[in-house]
């Protein structure tokens, strides 16, 4: 795979609020760059407002970017037509967090997962019954219950139809937006083992963007950690996980609660870091790696390990990055 | 139980509603203890009648419901469900108090937050409002946050959620109650903001000595919180008992269920 483009190729992808009443313009997600290979999943963490879903919908153009390249299948979306990106649907699909309003309440189930199928003509209007069915089997449910409309489900089942009704294409990529915060823990389990079993059978690509950072570690190949609109820390799960790099990566994964009593109450003992993570914009010098980017034109991104990268910006002040191998 | 006697004593507890004219019975005749100073946790999937039962407490029916309680809930020896309301409302806020999920909701837009905390002293323990909003900024001091002074004439919509929280925890201590009731305090915030409350409702347990009564669905934020658990499924409690020995060795085929579907955050990816 080091020659062939991947699935997705994302560059430098910002998105800039306009300013409004006397506050200056927001960079919501600025200069994200990462790749999705076919067939694996990138885990999207970050607190609110961190600007992990805007660059979903960015990726998706559900959200116009105001900067940067979005390549799915080898062709740039950023620069595509209306109906050329509507065309570009089919490829890539959303499954949002809340299974109660994103299904709509006075349609039923075969006409929730139909409408798709009409709109994209993916099948012939004689074959939608049968592949209505098919999509239903597909997410472990009964072909039998889609008369039924989506208030007569439970969460974790309209989640399912969530993930049916994205699935109805045959996309290669889905953009999966909290799909499992507002479902109970066992249910979310089940919900994840479907993904996994979607992606095997389907080779589908995963963008999972969540805030809890456990169920990423259950889904994702690579992580990126997003703050203040950055990512400032891609690499493979593992190594994110284990031996995180940034502070605030360290920050995040440190205040996730373990269910283990005696590490949880240890945990609370500590005292709360709370950090002031400074951006570093216009900042002249060199970073805190040493390196002088604005000087070279150089991003400000510094490989820390094969395939694991971090940001030399938002330390917080006094903080030194550890020793790290070819620095 | 052990020799710090009870402050609270649920026996026999049941809430029925009545939907449509059908009566459904979602707490199922459920008796517990709370020691004076404990921290007792309630875990427990959605509608398992966690929250009901915490409501049942304070006496709150859920919104835009009726709600039939039965059995008795004993606080310091006097059934809360045979008081009078004008007796319930003083009970409530004062020796028993409640921190919700959702910080905006509680909270009046229209009132800057230290003159809703100021009518809360004003109305339970009738000082001026001068006192009142000395002890005001003492508490908005006392749960974190940075100029209470200032903070204390900015609108809820000023603050972030985590903030919004601490004001409602402030709120709640306020008149320091003997039992505080925690429903999901940190479902809405983020992990370094759920961190920095669950440190603050230990701390202030201890400087208080006040009992706490934790309702959560996740086991990550229980372990570290409690004494003693209660899981709940179906309107039961279908287990009980120490913390440490529930995670260790769990019982009831359930509790073995649901901690099993916990992520762990050490647990990588499952290999296709």
């Amino acid at each position: 795979m080091t020659n062939a483009e991947p699935l997705l190729r994302v560059r430098d992808l910002c998105v800039t609020f306009p300013a409004r009443r006397g506050r200056p313009p927001v960079r919501a997600v600025d200069q994200v760059s990462f790749d999705i290979e076919a067939g694996r999943t990138v885990g999207l963490v970050g607190e609110s407002g961190s600007g992990k879903t805007t660059a979903g919908r960015a990726i998706l153009q559900l959200q116009p970017a105001t900067g940067g390249s979005v390549r799915l299948l080898g062709r740039e979306l950023t620069a595509m037509s209306r109906a050329q990106v509507r065309g570009m649907r089919r490829h890539m699909q959303l499954v949002q967090q809340n299974p109660y309003s994103s299904l709509h309440p006075r349609m039923t189930i075969a006409q929730i997962l139909a409408e798709p199928l009409t709109v994209h003509r993916s099948v012939p209007s004689q074959r939608i019954a049968e592949r209505v069915a098919e999509l239903m089997t597909l997410v472990g449910m009964d072909p039998a219950v889609v008369p039924r409309y989506p208030h007569e489900f439970s969460g974790g089942q309209r989640q399912r139809i969530v993930i049916a009704r994205a699935l109805a294409v045959n996309p290669d990529f889905v953009v999966c937006d909290e799909p499992v915060s507002a479902v109970d823990v066992r249910t979310q389990a089940q919900i994840v083992d479907l993904l996994h079993d979607l992606q095997d059978k389907l080779r589908l690509s995963y963008l999972f963007i969540a805030h809890d950072l456990a169920v990423v570690r259950a889904v994702a190949h690579r992580v990126a950690v997003m703050y203040g609109g950055r990512i400032v820390e891609l690499g493979d799960a593992a190594r994110v996980y284990d031996s995180p790099v940034h502070p605030y990566t360290r920050n995040l994964l440190d205040a996730v609660p373990i269910p283990d009593p005696a590490r949880q109450r240890a945990k609370l003992a500590e005292s709360s870091p709370e950090p002031q993570f400074r951006g570093r914009d216009g900042e002249t010098g060199p970073c805190v790696f040493g390196e002088d980017h604005a000087a070279g034109g150089m991003p400000a991104w510094h490989e820390v390990g094969p395939g694991h990268g971090v940001s030399c910006r938002f330390w917080p002040p006094g903080v030194t990055p550890p020793a790290l191998k070819g620095h | 139980m052990d020799d710090r006697g009870t402050l609270l004593q649920v026996r026999d507890l049941t809430a029925q509603f009545n939907l449509d004219g059908v009566p459904s019975r979602v707490v199922k005749g459920i008796s517990f203890d709370i020691a004076p100073g404990e921290a007792v946790g309630f875990v427990g999937e959605s509608g398992c009648g966690k929250s009901v039962t915490a409501r049942a407490i304070m006496r709150l029916a859920p919104e835009g419901s009726s709600v039939e309680w039965g059995g008795r809930i004993l606080f310091r020896g006097q059934d809360l469900l045979t008081l009078d309301e004008h007796e319930m409302r003083d009970m409530r806020g004062r020796r028993i108090a409640m921190v919700f999920q959702d910080p905006m909701a509680s909270l009046n837009p229209v009132m800057t937050v230290g003159a809703q905390i100021d009518d809360i002293l004003c109305r339970h323990t009738g000082v001026s409002r001068r006192a009142a909003r000395r002890r005001t900024v003492e508490l908005l001091g006392l749960v974190g946050i940075h100029d209470p002074a200032l903070r204390a004439d900015d609108y809820p919509h000023q603050f972030s959620g985590g903030m919004r929280q601490r004001v409602l925890i402030a709120i709640a201590v306020s008149c320091q109650p003997d039992l505080l009731i925690a429903d999901e305090p940190t479902t809405a915030l983020d992990v370094t903001v759920q961190a920095q409350i669950l440190r603050l409702l230990m701390r202030l347990r201890r400087e208080l000595g006040m009992a706490l009564m934790l309702i959560t669905h996740d086991f990550g934020v229980i372990a570290g919180m409690v004494e003693r658990v209660y899981v709940m499924h179906g309107g039961e409690i279908v287990e009980f008992g120490e913390i440490d020995a529930l995670f260790a060795g769990p019982r009831h085929s359930y509790t073995q269920a649901l901690l099993a579907a916990v992520p762990r955050i050490e647990t990588a990816r499952r290999t296709a």
